[in-house]
């Protein structure tokens, strides 16, 4: 029992990190039917923001340590991030520390605006083109994002540590009823759990009780009617395009502490993401979320040694195993809606 | 006892009856056309007779074989071709293509396999093509993209796609839509040609009373789902429920 | 001529002349030369060239006739690799029996995974077929470790059986690939001058199946098949109302190009025996798609052009480093040659990529017909001035 708590806890992180990733996938592919193939990069973008705070808080300059000396007898020297100077030691420190959260806030207009130049500058003209273009294009703009970042950051994951504050275990074990230390979770995941729940509340909060985002699911219901209408739909397509990448992006920041980030980490979440999409239906925003987690869950429990012992591997492929039988048997995922890229 | 036999056909679309036991039956070499205000369930009907819809109960036989539970590929090939609203062709194919496809569909059945042979190399089936598009008058066009055609010229090509599989049914959903009188003349002079030529049995489904009443023998008038009268073409211009049927619903 | 129409005809005469004479053609530069980096006559470019020739064909025949846009064909050609070696292991360093198993493996699984994702269409099927070749790819890492050598591969080893060869060769050596005795690593070099000619063994046994396999697709091209492919991309409503099951079309097509996928891994061992899951990653698969789609999808040519552009500039933009930069710009003022290197180097070397995916964004965006499209628009320009300059120049004449 409590090996099986364990192994849901275990699966929503990552379930959580799909969840996000495909929320906004499927948004933009319910209402700008276009299909991205560089959603990836930018959850790989949103953790290198928390990745570049964090360097740009640890930038220091030298300075004379009053009173020392080393032992040629010059004033001692130390690095002093700026912060400590403009904060003071206690905060500057506290502020370092809490880095990846603060990356937040700068990751928010960052992905903001990557999202609107995207949609602007490229995703825009291809709303008419046929699908097979549009994988095409964004897998290009995937690839040259993932390799301006190599040539930034290199190619070697860089660790970015979670606030102190988060870096223990939760035990779970006893406050459910077991032995101690047999439901060891890190507090770091509860948050990244919890802020997931946040975030996609958010979003369904957004459409479900603004009138803009009241057109963005009628949009999504039906494309045409809604710029029959006379509503502004380009607009409204370009926020929504904005929306997804911060929410991508968000997920990418507060995923740091979980994988350290690299170039490629977004390639990786993106063939899954796509897995969890069509999943959980083309077009379904609960489908994806649903099924992010599912198919987290369903990882984390094939990754367990006595299912392992069974199935040898299984943790590799049970993901695509089940979404090919779910394309097989209900193409139209969980909860996908009739008439969304039948055939 | 007709080629086609349509009989106690019913189809639902959730709370809408579109077809509400439907009877048919169509004699051959006969031209039959189904006439009926918007909605009365004429295309519905079509539809269920190509294997695009199943109807929920009822029976469609073909030359004593039911169709239904076929696939539409099945359908064709025992004999019903059809010719749609709008035309459905192969737009990215030359015209000559596109009527050698048909011709290598009659020839092969569903599937063979001629990965090796030229098409160059096959001068009966080259010469089946050009002969029929020669009948609808569009010969000189066979090297055009079908992409590029006019929507006249569509549909003759499309007709012409039909025609050269010989079909033992030809079902017409509204062949002369939006079309100009001229064009609509040229095409009910090719359909009796054709008719005359070949002895081929027609199914149409037309609004435009002139083109049915110089093709049709008999009129079949279905009006919300269910037929109303099955007559000659000189009973049913006198009928004063096809009248109001029809009539009616022109004057609103 | 061969079943072909004139035009055809010339076509496969160019690309035999290509191939057969490419050790030159491709060698245009003096060894001496500064140019000599940016020659191509080297054997394992070669190699290269033709066997990702041979797996964009084959992959423009699903693609660029069906419309169907595959996601994973880099499996089969991994698959066909492991197949290949195995017969290299089991049976005779001999190539035609790995070759010829490689592409019967190849057909096996692409029957089985066409099968099913050939169920679901647009972008579906792309999801479908990537999601089968992840899958070969985390077994082939993991599970198949066994049959596949895991992460260091699939390799020769001294104490593998052979049955109809030898385990051992009298140096006490792994044995080669050869085809009949003669080793594919084998090679002829002409010294002419200041330059050097290399004519590899392998390169023509791989030269010459790229041609076999260019003359099939050409024949399929202008087959009957050929047009119900192109049907099947066109209206498949249409199709199954004209009497034609549209699928056993598409997965006889699918089944074709992994079989050619699994002749490009066959070759591979051929020329190198040793199989990775690596080849099998869907960045592999994506870039058979590009090739394609630079070359021009639909087209005969176009998948051959793509793979050689391709490839090309893998092999020399790859090469280029610093110093390379650094002596062209020499010439340079200090301050501006520093500037230049600065600006041209995150695209050459390790920065390739980044240059693959521009390319692959800008063919997409403003040529989605590919470099032959791009030609034919040249072509049509420079006939269009041509006859106004001719038309233009008539009145002129008189006057002199």
């Amino acid at each position: 029992m409590d090996a099986i708590i364990l192994q849901i806890l275990n699966g929503l992180d990552k379930g959580s990190a799909y969840a996000l990733i495909a929320l906004g996938l499927t948004l933009i592919f319910g209402t700008l039917g276009v299909v991205n193939f560089a959603h990836g990069a930018l959850f790989m973008l949103g953790s290198f923001c928390a990745v570049t705070l964090n360097r740009i808080l640890n930038l220091s300059h030298e300075v004379a340590v009053p009173g020392e000396t080393d032992f040629l007898g010059n004033p001692l020297m130390r690095e002093v991030p700026y912060v400590y100077e403009w904060f003071g030691e206690a905060t500057g420190a506290a502020i370092i520390d809490w880095s990846v959260p603060l990356a937040i806030l700068l990751a928010i207009p960052v992905m903001g605006f990557i999202g609107l130049a995207m949609e602007r500058g490229l995703i825009k003209h291809f709303y008419k083109r046929p699908h097979a273009d549009q994988i095409l294009v964004t897998f290009g703009l995937a690839i040259v994002l993932q390799e301006i970042i190599k040539y930034f950051y290199g190619a070697n994951p860089i660790p970015t540590p979670a606030p102190e504050a988060f870096r223990g275990s939760f035990d779970f074990g006893l406050l459910l009823g077991f032995d101690a230390n047999t439901i060891l979770y890190p507090y770091w995941r509860l948050v990244y759990f919890g802020f997931t729940v946040f975030i996609v509340a958010a979003v369904f909060a957004f459409l479900q009780f603004t009138t803009f985002g009241m057109v963005v699911r009628a949009g999504m219901a039906d494309r045409e009617t809604v710029g029959i209408l006379g509503i502004n739909i380009d607009r409204r397509f370009t926020i929504v395009f904005a929306i997804a990448a911060i929410v991508a992006g968000l997920a990418g920041v507060m995923y740091t502490p979980i994988i350290s980030p690299n170039y490629n980490m977004g390639m990786n979440f993106l063939v899954l993401s796509f897995v969890v999409v069509v999943v959980g239906g083309m077009g379904s925003l609960p489908g994806a979320v649903l099924a992010g987690f599912v198919l987290g869950i369903l990882e984390s429990f094939a990754s367990m040694p006595q299912v392992l012992d069974l199935l040898p591997g299984l943790n590799q492929i049970v993901i695509y195993l089940v979404a090919i039988i779910i394309l097989l048997t209900r193409p139209r995922g969980l909860m996908g809606r009739k008439g969304v890229m039948e055939e | 006892m007709g080629i086609l036999e349509v009989k106690g056909v019913n189809k639902r679309f959730g709370g809408l009856q579109a077809l509400g036991d439907v009877n048919l039956s169509v004699a051959e070499q006969t031209c039959h056309a189904i006439i009926g205000p918007n909605g009365a369930g004429k295309s519905t009907l079509l539809n269920c007779l190509v294997g695009k819809l199943i109807p929920d109960s009822g029976s469609v036989m073909f030359d004593g074989q039911s169709v239904l539970g076929r696939k539409p590929h099945e359908i064709n090939q025992m004999g019903i071709s059809r010719v749609f609203q709008t035309p459905e062709i192969f737009a990215d194919l030359t015209v000559l293509e596109n009527v050698l496809i048909p011709c290598f569909a009659k020839r092969d059945g569903a599937f063979r396999m001629h990965a090796i042979e030229s098409v160059d190399q096959e001068p009966e089936i080259k010469a089946q093509a050009e002969h029929i598009l020669e009948d609808v008058r569009m010969l000189e066009k066979s090297a055009m993209l079908a992409s590029a055609l006019s929507r006249g010229d569509k549909r003759r090509l499309e007709m012409a796609m039909c025609l050269v599989q010989q079909p033992r049914l030809l079902l017409l959903d509204e062949p002369t839509a939006g079309m100009a009188r001229a064009d609509t003349n040229n095409t009910i002079d090719l359909l009796k040609e054709i008719r005359d030529k070949r002895g081929l049995t027609m199914c149409i489904i037309e609004h435009d009373m002139h083109v049915v009443f110089s093709l049709a023998e008999r009129i079949t008038v279905l009006a919300q789902g269910s037929p109303l009268v099955e007559d000659t073409p000189e009973n049913i211009r006198g009928n004063p429920k096809v009248r109001e049927a029809y009539l009616g619903e022109a004057q609103v | 001529m061969l079943g072909l129409t004139r035009k055809d005809f010339q076509l496969l005469l160019i690309v035999i002349g290509l191939t057969m004479f490419a050790p030159f053609l491709l060698n245009p530069f003096p060894e001496t030369s500064a140019l000599a980096q940016f020659n191509a006559g080297y054997p394992d470019l070669l190699q290269r060239f033709v066997i990702f020739s041979i797996f964009a064909i084959g992959f423009n025949i699903l693609f660029g006739l069906t419309g169907y846009l595959s996601f994973g064909h880099a499996a089969f050609i991994g698959i066909g690799s492991y197949a290949g070696v195995w017969m290299m292991k089991l049976l005779t360093m001999n190539i035609i029996p790995a070759i010829l198993v490689s592409i019967l493996v190849a057909a096996l699984v692409s029957l089985i995974i066409g099968y099913v994702s050939l169920r679901r269409s647009g972008i579906y099927f792309s999801i479908l077929t990537l999601a089968f070749a992840q899958m070969c790819y985390a077994l082939a890492y993991s599970v198949l470790t066994p049959i596949t050598g895991g992460e260091t591969g699939l390799q020769l080893r001294l104490n593998d059986p052979r049955i109809l060869g030898e385990s051992v060769t009298e140096a006490g050596n792994i044995p080669v690939p050869h085809l009949f005795g003669l080793e594919t690593r084998d090679s002829l070099e002409l010294a002419l001058g200041n330059w050097v000619f290399t004519f590899n063994a392998g390169y023509y046994i791989a030269a010459v199946a790229m041609i076999l396999a260019f003359y099939l697709a050409i024949r399929l091209f202008r087959s009957p098949f050929g047009i119900m492919l192109r049907a099947v991309k066109s209206n498949q409503q249409r199709m199954s109302y004209t009497g034609l099951n549209p699928k056993p079309y598409t997965l006889a097509a699918f089944v074709i190009s992994g079989m050619y996928a699994g002749l490009a891994g066959g070759l591979m061992v051929a020329m190198d025996p040793l199989a990775g899951a690596e080849r099998m990653l869907w960045t592999a698969s994506g870039e058979v798609v590009l090739m394609t789609i630079l070359g021009g999808a639909g087209t005969l040519i176009g998948p051959v052009l793509g793979a050689g552009v391709i490839k090309y500039f893998e092999s020399i933009f790859s090469t280029i480093n610093r110093t390379v930069l650094e002596g062209w710009f020499a010439f340079l003022p200090d301050g501006l040659e520093n500037v230049v290197i600065s600006m041209i180097y995150p695209f050459v070397g390790k920065g390739w990529h980044l240059t693959l995916g521009i390319m692959f964004m800008l063919v997409v965006i403003f040529l989605p017909g590919g470099l032959v499209e791009g030609g034919q628009r040249l072509g049509r320009l420079f006939r269009r001035r041509g006859k106004r300059d001719a038309a233009e120049g008539d009145p002129v004449k008189p006057a002199e």
